[in-house]
């Protein structure tokens, strides 16, 4: 589904991602565990589109598209998803109409009919019941005054709603308690299914009890250095980033 | 242009509307009343003596009047009677101007609001009492050729509810119209007043559609009374804009306005806002949508002439294009008014790096018990903003209307009347989608 083939991208002239190779097939769940400073939110910013890394090698396909050739939205609508480490405030942007225009530019692009704001009402009540949200978190500004856990239990409300193929999620258990961490896991884990596939972009082994995932990789200095089964996160966990640059 | 050119420019200007007051003067509403014809005689003097305002007068400094001075504009007592197409009401009752003259046959019956020409009489003490001529001549010029405007005289007590007051220019011909309205609310009244400057021609052709629309408010409020000010400039794209609104607030009364330029080649709209009686209140709120070619100029007075008042200003200025944006915000506190309580912010969306905005905060602070706060921002869109709502699908040109609405609509949202505040909104969301 997604292939990930030498990529080499530069922020501001200097290199972070040094040639990544990562293939995800269709169904499945990957990690990708690194210390800080290795390019691990570089390489999900790529991915999704943002300005101002260049990319200097490298190919990427999703779905068979040239994914770096796309419009952050035209990803999105091909059904690339990422769940932001920081989500953005956007004072003034009611929550239910970003995720109902969300939404529907999503439906729009696949042909679908556009949801009303009843119809739209109805589907976004209740997986947000799923999630544990209030429902005052739809009359909101996008994400203003949300505390961290309910901002990332937002994103992943949206990635509900959105029903991606592709799902990069960012640090998503940053900043979350323990309940909360098992909220969004849920919510990951209820998409699972063989339409479905997500990098999960973690510092620490904790989410991945939860989120079990099918292979982990190991990203230091802007490449994968090692690649394994759900085992390697435990053994990292034990022994340290240390353990795999001394290998 | 050089200083000398434009002064000349400008006394051509002022002499080609002396002229016209000379020709109409006998023809001018309120012949039988002593007390106006001085005071109309008066009025052209001081116009005369001051002429149009030049940059060279400080608060003229950001707004240059040239499309004003060097153009002529024609006859304004000619009436049009055909039929015209107009907005939507957003009130159950209105009167309409067209040209500056009552429309009866369009306005509706049993409106708080009446013809002021046709009751010039009970204006008496009423007209002029608050507005000032000496010093600002657009306000002389208006009081010396007024043919008519809105005549608002509310009861002790009586809620006025909600009026539109709709000035249509027929464009199509150069008319200068200087509409004049009175609003007066005695002690506990209250009204929601929805101003609405419109042209029947909202897109003319290149060289055309060229009109003057040139109105002054005086607002009297009483004690405990309250008064929303919604204020909807839709004037064509080349239509001139200059409004002058002078308000007298009474203690604990209200004076709520907000202020959105949409329209015209040029605007500005200049507030002299008294707080005059102990917990009087101000609400000086607005929003700017400029698009290429377009000039917009707010300018506010607010004096703080009484103990315990509150007042609040939160401007907002969207730029495209090579478009200028002006905002003025004089506060002067008197020593009198101690615990005043005054905010003031004013923040501009630049899209384009061919805009331009002006923006002057002023505090004049004689009280020592004061809370005043005032800060300015400018800025572009935020690009993790637009990033955000991208990687989510929403197409960019649909997520930059969707943050410029959000910016504008924040300041939408503190008005406290929900016609006015919806009759706002709707305006806006119809006026960004040009400027994205």
């Amino acid at each position: 589904m997604l292939k990930i083939e030498g990529l080499r991208a530069e922020v501001e002239g200097k290199e972070i991602l040094k040639g990544i190779d990562l293939e995800v097939p269709a169904g499945e769940i990957h990690a990708i565990m690194g210390p800080n400073g290795s390019g691990k939110s570089t390489l999900s910013y790529v991915l999704a589109g943002r300005e101002g890394y260049e990319i200097t090698g490298g190919a990427v396909s999703f779905h068979g598209q040239d994914l770096l050739a796309m419009e952050p939205e035209e990803r999105a609508a091909a059904g690339l998803f990422l769940a932001f480490q920081y989500p953005v405030e956007l004072p003034g942007v009611g929550n239910a109409n970003f995720l109902r225009t969300a939404l529907n530019a999503i439906r729009r692009s696949k042909g679908e009919p556009e949801l009303d704001a009843m119809q739209f009402l109805k589907v976004a009540r209740a997986r947000m019941k799923a999630l544990s949200m209030p429902e005052d978190m739809l009359k909101r500004g996008v994400n203003v005054g949300f505390s961290g856990g309910e901002k990332k239990r937002n994103e992943v409300l949206q990635m509900a709603l959105l029903n991606p193929g592709m799902a990069i999620l960012d640090e998503t258990d940053s900043g979350l308690d323990i309940d909360a961490l098992k909220i969004v896991a849920d919510g990951v884990n209820a998409m699972r299914g063989p339409a479905f596939s997500s990098l999960v972009i973690t510092h620490y082994q904790r989410l991945l009890d939860y989120i079990v995932p099918d292979k982990v990789h190991v990203l230091m200095g802007g490449r994968i250095v090692q690649t394994g089964g759900p085992e390697l996160a435990h053994q990292l966990e034990a022994s340290g980033y240390g353990s795999v640059q001394a290998a | 242009m050089n200083a000398l050119m434009e002064h000349n420019a400008s006394e051509a200007g002022a002499a080609g509307f002396l002229h016209r007051f000379e020709g109409l003067r006998e023809r001018l509403p309120g012949q039988g009343l002593p007390w106006l014809a001085s005071l109309r005689a008066r009025a052209a003097e001081a116009f005369r003596a001051q002429g149009f305002p030049t940059r060279k007068v400080e608060a003229w400094r950001y707004t240059d009047l040239a499309p004003l001075t060097q153009a002529g504009f024609g006859e304004p007592l000619t009436p049009v009677d055909g039929a015209l197409v107009l907005p939507r009401s957003a009130a159950p009752k209105r009167l309409v101007f067209v040209d500056g003259r009552f429309r009866e046959d369009l306005s509706d019956e049993g409106s708080p609001a009446r013809s002021l020409a046709r009751h010039l009489p009970e204006a008496e003490g009423l007209l002029g009492s608050i507005a000032r001529i000496d010093d600002l001549p657009l306000v002389a010029l208006n009081t010396a050729l007024f043919e008519d405007g809105a005549l608002i005289d509310l009861g002790e007590g009586v809620d006025g509810g909600v009026v539109e007051i709709l000035s249509v220019t027929s464009a199509g011909r150069p008319v200068a119209a200087h509409p004049r309205h009175l609003v007066r609310l005695a002690a506990g009244a209250r009204l929601v007043l929805i101003e609405r400057a419109w042209s029947a021609e909202q897109d003319p052709a290149e060289g055309e559609g060229r009109y003057l629309h040139s109105p002054v408010w005086e607002f009297v409020v009483g004690e405990d009374a309250h008064v929303t000010h919604a204020r909807l400039q839709q004037e064509g794209r080349a239509g001139l804009h200059l409004a002058t609104t002078f308000a007298r607030v009474k203690a604990s009364g209200t004076y709520d306005s907000f202020l959105l330029h949409a329209g015209a080649r040029l605007s500005r709209s200049e507030a002299h806002v008294t707080l005059a009686g102990p917990r009087a209140a101000a609400h000086l709120n607005g929003a700017q949508l400029l698009g290429d070619g377009q000039h917009g100029d707010c300018t506010t007075f607010l004096d703080h002439a009484a103990p315990d008042c509150p007042s609040r200003q939160t401007v907002k200025t969207v730029l495209a294009g090579k478009s200028r944006g002006v905002f003025q915000g004089k506060i002067h506190v008197h020593q009198v008014a101690q615990r005043t309580d005054g905010y003031q912010m004013n923040q501009a969306l630049l899209l384009s790096d061919q805009a331009e905005i002006d923006s002057k905060p002023q505090l004049e602070i004689y009280a020592d018990d004061v809370k005043c706060s005032h800060g300015a921002t400018v800025g572009e869109l935020d690009e993790s903003q637009l990033f955000y709502l991208r990687a989510r699908g929403i197409p960019e040109g649909v997520a930059r209307s969707m943050l410029i609405e959000a910016f504008l609509l924040e300041a939408v949202e503190g008005v406290a009347d929900e016609a006015a505040r919806a009759a706002l909104a709707e305006v806006v969301a119809g006026s960004w989608e040009r400027l994205a």
